[in-house]
């Protein structure tokens, strides 16, 4: 028998339901892989009694035909959700041994659906970082490695522990979160798929909040049709989210395979920096020239107030930050310093509890929104986001069905190599992926290509509002040209 | 804009984080060169434009005006680190 933990989700379905295999066999397959790359510290807790119990659990439901959509397909499940009797910490030392009295909806509905869970998975600390370094159980490595090299790289972040974990095969699939390219980039990095939805398709409770008006779940997958067939589990309306919108969830995994002929794909020209590496300008061309093969007709566009959306970014994400984390108070729940007032209380347990990169996000927070500094700063950075959506508007108005990017500016680097002596360096990360969150719209992660190391490297497509099907179509246009990519293993 | 020493102080004070001595010269660099990088906002005509106030056009919701939650003390308290009964505690407030 073939490694069970190289199929694909939907290589596995097809397994499941033929009764090749059971839930119980794949899911001790994927446990077994977790045990054997704990170096990787992809996962911050393991599960393998409730795996099992699950996975018997919908054995017995698949036996008598009532498995659902995903019935048997073990998943990783990022630590910022909510998951019921399982401890969750978004990775920071302040929620400490917080074990959820509820569960999210988005992994409620997985569960629904018949998914099996193999463990919590690594990720920055508040989802803040773009290397997975902020963690407070320590950073995750990639399972790629530069050709010849023995250092380890960053899975990128801030769901570093979801990429990993999908690239090194031990789990199917992943949830994870993107509120400035946290699905996207480290999908990039690691040759996986990701996709992080149009705002408002994912319920938001049970999520660890970090800046609500950009935070989105999605799925990290092997395949694009592994990514369209969980997120049509996660997505959904939730009276509990009251930016979760109401309308139907497709039938994603009908939008594979659909032709893309005469499809608009708009090129934009300010996506094009200064001292952009050569091969990602090559990857870029290379993605645009076989979609232009497959039948697209391919249109430079212009999206003017592209440049301003990292710093806006930087402006909007602290400040929600700022507010949501000011829960975190030692009175509630985790992480408590002892102080002889309430204040002094307040503030050992947040300098205690944050890390460097949470305080100083939730300080540039509390100074943006403060008495005097809310206009020049917060007011205009919501202005230059009015602008930025109406830049995508623009583009889609003149018929565009979606947008053709790279990725990331970069492959992968390793741990400790960027943002020590400027936070900035770092998060340059995002500049291709940050300005979709600012508008709220859907963008797609698809592995295209290999840098001169042999490291991966991801396109981007950016989709109108609710248009998750044309992103899903597209991109398995790119995959099905570029092939499927597969780390060696080392570890 | 930058920010100095008494400034860093009082945003530290303000977002309740403890703030040593030692540790203001360096977060004040930091804060420095985010401030700096978000400057170029400075050179955009917002002229006449909205702030964003929702990303996605949709009406409010409002919920029904009833209880549909709640009788779960026991749920709230669960994770606090120090309780008394269905209370949580905490240093003197009132003197």
């Amino acid at each position: 028998m073939t490694d069970l933990t190289s199929l694909t989700l939907a290589e596995a379905r097809k397994g499941l339901a033929a009764k090749t295999f059971t839930s119980l066999e794949l899911t001790d397959a994927h446990l077994s892989a977790i045990e054997a790359a704990r170096v990787l510290n992809a996962f911050v807790m393991e599960t393998p009694d409730r795996a099992r119990d699950m996975a018997k659990a919908v054995d017995a439901k698949i036996a008598k035909g009532e498995g659902g959509p995903l019935a048997g397909i073990p998943l990783g499940i990022k630590d910022l959700f909510a998951t019921k009797g399982v401890r969750t910490t978004a990775c920071s030392k302040i929620l400490g041994n917080f074990v959820p009295t509820y569960e999210s909806t988005v992994t409620s509905q997985l569960w629904r659906d018949g998914a099996v869970m193999l463990g919590k998975l690594n990720n920055d600390e508040f989802a803040m970082g773009s290397a997975n370094e902020t963690s407070c159980f320590g950073p995750v490595g990639n399972p790629w490695r530069r050709e010849g090299s023995n250092t380890t790289l960053v899975p990128g972040g801030s769901s570093g522990g979801s990429a990993s974990a999908v690239a090194a095969l031990l789990c199917m699939g992943a949830t994870a979160t993107d509120t400035g390219g946290s699905i996207r980039q480290p999908a990039a990095f690691t040759a996986t798929v990701g996709i992080k939805p149009t705002y408002g398709r994912c319920s938001r409770w049970g999520i660890v909040a970090f800046a609500s008006s950009l935070d989105q779940a999605g799925p990290i997958a092997r395949s694009v049709r592994d990514a369209a067939m969980l997120l049509r589990s996660m997505a959904g309306h939730d009276p509990k989210d009251t930016t979760s919108v109401d309308i139907p969830v497709p039938d994603y995994e009908a939008a594979i395979g659909k032709s893309v002929k005469g499809m608009k794909i708009g090129i934009p020209r300010e996506y094009r920096l200064d001292g952009m590496p050569a091969e990602i300008e090559k990857l870029w061309s290379e993605g645009a020239a076989l979609l232009k093969a497959a039948g697209a007709e391919l249109v430079e566009v212009s999206l003017p107030h592209t440049k301003y959306a990292l710093p806006a970014y930087y402006i909007v994400a602290p400040a929600e930050a700022s507010s949501n984390l000011a829960r975190y108070d030692g009175v509630r729940y985790g992480l408590r310093e002892q102080g002889k007032t309430i204040i002094e209380l307040y503030e050992n347990t947040r300098a205690e509890g944050f890390g460097a990169e949470v305080r100083r996000r939730v300080m540039i927070g509390t100074y943006v929104l403060s008495a005097g500094y809310y206009d020049a700063y917060y007011l205009r950075a919501q202005k230059v986001r009015t602008l930025i959506k109406k830049d995508f508007e623009d583009c889609f108005a003149k018929g565009v069905d979606a947008i053709l990017t790279p990725a990331t500016p970069s492959a992968a680097f390793g741990i400790g190599e960027k943002g020590g002596a400027d936070p900035v360096e770092m998060y340059l990360n995002d500049i291709f992926t940050v300005t979709v969150n600012m508008a709220g719209l859907p963008g797609i992660a698809v592995p295209a290509g290999k840098d001169a190391q042999g490291l991966p490297l991801g396109l981007q497509l950016i989709g109108r509002p609710f248009d998750e099907e044309t992103l899903f179509s597209l991109g398995e246009v790119i995959e099905q040209a570029a092939g499927r990519f597969t780390p060696a293993r080392w570890w | 804009m930058s920010v100095d020493a008494a400034t860093v102080r009082r945003i530290a004070h303000l977002a309740r984080i403890a703030v040593s001595e030692d540790e203001v010269p360096h977060l004040q660099g930091e804060l420095n060169a985010m401030l700096a990088f978000v400057e170029q906002l400075s050179e955009v005509n917002v002229e006449g434009v909205e702030p964003m106030t929702s990303v996605t056009p949709m009406q409010m919701k409002k919920r029904q005006d009833v209880v549909d939650d709640g009788g779960i003390a026991d749920d709230i308290v669960a994770n606090a680190p120090a309780t008394e009964g269905h209370f949580f505690l905490v240093p003197k407030v009132v003197e």
